[in-house]
């Protein structure tokens, strides 16, 4: 089994850049917001200034806090939603790959109805019938939305175990007796590495997006912070058309710089996949330090032998 | 055929499936929800409404909850939804006003996104590499960008500082609704924000899906035979994104469903007469019949566009309409 190796092309470097911001302010958020982000106490309505650095809202409460303090929920959710989302696509695909037949039959139909169901609609739904309490446990939003977002990666996972099923060491593993859990989990998963973590990141990206929306409209409980929330009351309080920038701007940019680094770090991991991609990844210089053409020649995919220890040996013609 | 028909009866299960949970989730709800919700009705409450919200919570019937859903769906056969808490008219007229809206703006936009985003990922395919690679970011950007919050801006920007695009509505007061010329251009005029900030949300998912097609495709031999044979550029590339743009097509219809979802919400930030603002205020409202409503009219279009979407995919690729490939 290779490692996950990802080329190391300027997008996924700043990828991982953003997504490590992030993460790091996950963490330390909370800690670092110099204010309550509930508290009342200040001037409604301040412009950025240095105590204020991004104003406060028509509460008077501080919008820089509020920033800060809602990176942690909105990240949680997203994260564990992806997690639950991404250990059922790949029970149900790589069950529905392996063990073909019947079983293959329905788990295909089942993720075929959850893929044409319109995911944020039936979240809407379902998350309207809750009581508020669970609705402001990121807990239960993460289940909720992990339900609606799998079925995309059990059907890409479906068909990449069914080209390994049959590959010799799936069968070696089954000549020597081992269980078949064992090895569609122990055998089959590994491989799939690349995928996994692809669809892990696609999953993430969907949650955030579902959280904030569901945020956005009221659904979840609108006293825990996260940048839905924040949209919500800026929304509610007409800050777009007061042109309060500061206070409706930093939540959506954070939000899209997040679903940004999460994008280009699976761009990297498309690239891994697909080599043809790799070559197409790289830039001018590049492509002159590994000695390739200027231009990418047609019908020729270039295979660059050593991505991970950077010493090209040579280029070889498909 | 086979195909269509095999689609059609995923659809069709779908569709149950949606039904089926519309039905579900009240009854598994706690509480008491039918005495808040009367609660709730300011004007006089007339036992047909009472009765009514009690049938759709599935209380005061004096039947199992088996035939229960046979009515209900019999009732949903014919048409009814039920009515609506808030407005206190049935479901499916107040639906009738609001859905052409939502069809009109969210399909228009689907396709002027699909189209270009298609044409840029083709290009950008064919000149992997180039400097225009520095675009993908930027895309990438716009792509993770929720919906409701690039409409937000635009709506800053453009509608309230600019005074480029009017704002707020479908049309302008001023017009009669009706087929008459001032009234299509109001809504023309209207549009065109809202389409514009949900093609620049959704336009780089296809270009980026297109460009990694078309990339793949240039490896293929067909593509060099191409080129071998002296045919000019504008051909060969038009040759390889026809078959690159059959993966875009296939997603389609599972790239709908995404779509919507968000473009729903650009109708709250324009005040868009559609489903999306309706399904906020019913949201907001507690308004259960009517969420219940707008949730199956959504997932009922949205299968139809799936169809019609799996149908130009069988006429454009003749691969799947041979029986081998079933």
């Amino acid at each position: 089994m290779r490692g996950l190796a990802l080329p190391r092309s300027p997008k996924v470097i700043l990828g991982l850049g953003i997504l490590g911001f992030f993460i790091v302010l996950t963490v330390v958020g909370p800690w670092l917001a110099p204010y309550n982000p509930s508290s009342t106490a200040f001037t409604a309505l301040l412009t950025p200034s240095s105590h204020h650095w991004l104003g406060t809202t028509s509460l008077g409460q501080d919008i820089f806090s509020q920033l800060l303090v809602g990176a942690r929920a909105t990240m949680v959710v997203a994260l564990v939603a992806g997690l639950v989302a991404t250990l059922l696509s790949m029970t149900i695909g790589i069950s529905a790959g392996y063990l073909g037949g019947v079983p293959d039959d329905g788990l295909t139909l089942l993720s075929n109805v959850f893929l044409a169901i319109p995911g944020v609609p039936l979240l809407i739904v379902i998350d309207s019938y809750l009581p508020v309490n669970s609705r402001s446990n990121e807990f239960v939003i993460g289940l909720i939305i992990s339900l609606t977002g799998w079925a995309w990666g059990a059907r890409v996972l479906r068909a990449q175990t069914m080209s390994l099923r049959n590959r010799d060491f799936v069968e070696a593993a089954r000549i020597i007796g081992e269980s078949r859990r064992r090895i569609m989990f122990s055998e089959i998963a590994p491989n799939l590495l690349p995928v996994l973590a692809s669809s892990l990141l696609f999953t993430v990206l969907y949650s955030i997006g579902a959280y904030v929306t569901l945020a956005y409209i009221g659904l979840t409980s609108t006293a825990t912070w996260n940048w839905g929330t924040m949209l919500y009351w800026a929304q509610a309080n007409n800050a777009p058309l007061s042109n309060e920038w500061y206070w409706f701007v930093p939540p959506g940019i954070c939000i899209a710089l997040v679903g940004t680094g999460l994008a280009l770090v699976n761009f990297g991991i498309d690239e891994f996949i697909n080599p043809r991609l790799r070559a197409a990844g790289l830039t001018a210089r590049q492509r002159r330090q590994l000695g390739l053409a200027r231009r990418p020649r047609l019908g020729v995919t270039p295979v660059l032998r050593t991505a991970s220890s950077r010493q090209p040996t040579g280029v070889v013609a498909k | 055929m086979r195909i269509v028909a095999r689609r059609l009866g995923l659809y069709l299960l779908t569709a149950w499936v949606a039904v089926t949970a519309n039905f579900i989730l009240p009854r598994l709800m706690p509480g008491n929800p039918v005495q808040t919700l009367i609660g709730k009705i300011t004007s006089q409450v007339t036992p047909a409404e009472i009765r009514a919200i009690r049938l759709s919570f599935g209380m005061g019937f004096k039947q199992g909850i088996i035939a229960q859903y046979f009515t209900y769906l019999g009732q949903l056969f014919h048409g009814n939804l039920g009515v609506s808490i808030t407005l206190g008219s049935p479901v499916s007229s107040i639906l009738r006003e609001s859905v052409p809206w939502t069809i009109g703006l969210i399909g228009i936009s689907t396709i002027i996104s699909f189209a270009l985003g298609t044409l840029a990922g083709a290009l950008l395919g064919w000149t992997r590499g180039s400097r225009f690679d520095s675009m993908i970011p930027t895309a990438t950007f716009f792509q993770a960008v929720p919906y409701f919050f690039l409409g937000t801006v635009m709506l800053l920007v453009f509608g309230s500082n600019l005074h480029w695009f009017p704002v707020l509505g479908a049309y302008s007061q001023s017009a009669t609704p009706g087929w008459n010329w001032t009234f299509i251009a109001s809504v023309l005029r209207y549009g065109e924000l809202p389409v514009i900030s949900i093609v620049l949300s959704s336009v780089a998912g296809w270009m980026l899906g297109m460009r990694n097609m078309m990339i793949t495709m240039i490896g293929e031999d067909f593509v060099l035979m191409a080129v071998a044979k002296g045919l000019p550029r504008r051909k060969v590339i038009a040759h390889a994104a026809r078959n690159a743009v059959l993966p875009s097509i296939a997603n389609l219809s599972l790239a709908i469903g995404l779509v919507v979802s968000g473009a729903l919400l650009v109708e709250l930030v324009f005040n868009y007469p559609g489903v999306g603002d309706l399904l906020l205020q019913a949201v907001l409202n507690e308004d259960y019949p009517l969420i219940q409503g707008i949730f199956l009219v959504i997932t009922l279009t949205v299968l139809a566009a799936n169809l019609i979407a799996d149908v130009v995919y069988l006429v454009l690729d003749p691969r799947t309409r041979s029986e081998a490939a079933v």
